[in-house]
């Protein structure tokens, strides 16, 4: 996966950077089944890898296939990504370690949600138990993000073509 | 890709299989992987991959603009409908118990409706999408 996405940044070609990133996210989707994480890998492989690419694709039929020469050497854009990286990564040794079942996600509500979800819900699939039952507020709100970002871009584009 | 035989017969060999695995992720999502939001996608997908092999009129007339726009709404309203009967059945918003007799059958009852709106309104935000990308022109 590192050698996709440093092979994607070097790459001037559009097209072979859409292919790319294509094949970062069947390989993200791999790694996800190999956590069990069964649900998020096929969104990532429906969404990262099949309607992104085509959507990508799409616009590279609008833009043209080649990225353009950088006017200048891009320092600040390089160091505000380095500084946000070590920060992310200073964050990162606080976290608990991988998979230790003392961490506090787990002792919250998960193991109610184990426990009591098939009995409360009489649904096996706790991710969906959790997603739409539970977590219906949170569930609501992505739709109406999704919702959103769709309308947001339906109104962005249209009034683009009636110029 | 409109003259392409091979591709013309293996997309129509391929489609019904797609939806097919469309509506069934949507409807096993509570017993194994998936669930509104995958097959929203996947369902979407089928339409993407029949109007890039057939043209983009014909996937027009698959899924008609219109009927993909209204489809974003009311798969959001559906959704925040099912909170709203919950009120009215008399109990909290969002609340799934109260929508049968028997609490458990509420819930699935519930899930049902609520993961249908997702597939609503993710199927329609990306179809629209990819006709909104795929339907300008170059210079426009």
């Amino acid at each position: 996966m590192a050698a996709t996405v440093v092979a994607m940044a070097l790459q001037r070609n559009l097209f072979g950077a859409v292919v790319l990133f294509g094949i970062y996210s069947f390989l993200m989707a791999t790694v996800l089944v190999a956590l069990d994480a069964v649900d998020v890998a096929m969104t990532e492989a429906a969404v990262g890898a099949g309607i992104s690419t085509v959507l990508l694709l799409s616009a590279l039929h609008l833009a043209g296939g080649m990225e353009a020469k950088a006017l200048e050497r891009p320092l600040v854009p390089l160091a505000a990504a380095l500084a946000v990286g070590a920060v992310l990564g200073y964050g990162m040794l606080g976290l608990p370690a991988f998979s230790d079942p003392q961490a506090p996600i787990h002792t919250h509500v998960a193991p109610r949600y184990l426990k009591e979800g098939p009995r409360e819900t009489g649904v096996p699939n706790v991710v969906t138990a959790v997603l739409a039952s539970y977590r219906g507020y949170d569930t609501l709100g992505e739709t109406i993000v999704v919702f959103t970002a769709g309308a947001g871009v339906i109104a962005l584009l249209r009034r683009r073509k009636r110029r | 890709m409109k003259n392409d035989l091979i591709l013309r017969i293996a997309a129509k060999l391929l489609m019904p299989f797609m939806l097919l695995f469309a509506v069934y992720v949507q409807f096993h999502g509570d017993f194994g992987p998936g669930g509104g939001f995958q097959a929203g996608v996947i369902g979407a997908a089928a339409v993407v991959f029949y109007a890039i092999v057939f043209g983009m009129a014909a996937g027009r007339r698959l899924a008609p603009e219109p009927v993909v726009e209204k489809m974003l709404a009311a798969g959001a309203l559906l959704y925040a409908g099912v909170g709203l009967a919950g009120i009215a059945l008399g109990g909290n918003y969002l609340d799934y118990f109260v929508l049968d007799a028997d609490p458990v059958h509420g819930q699935h009852r519930g899930i049902f409706w609520v993961e249908a709106g997702v597939a609503l309104t993710v199927a329609g935000v990306m179809l629209k999408l990819f006709y909104m990308f795929a339907g300008r022109d170059r210079d426009e």
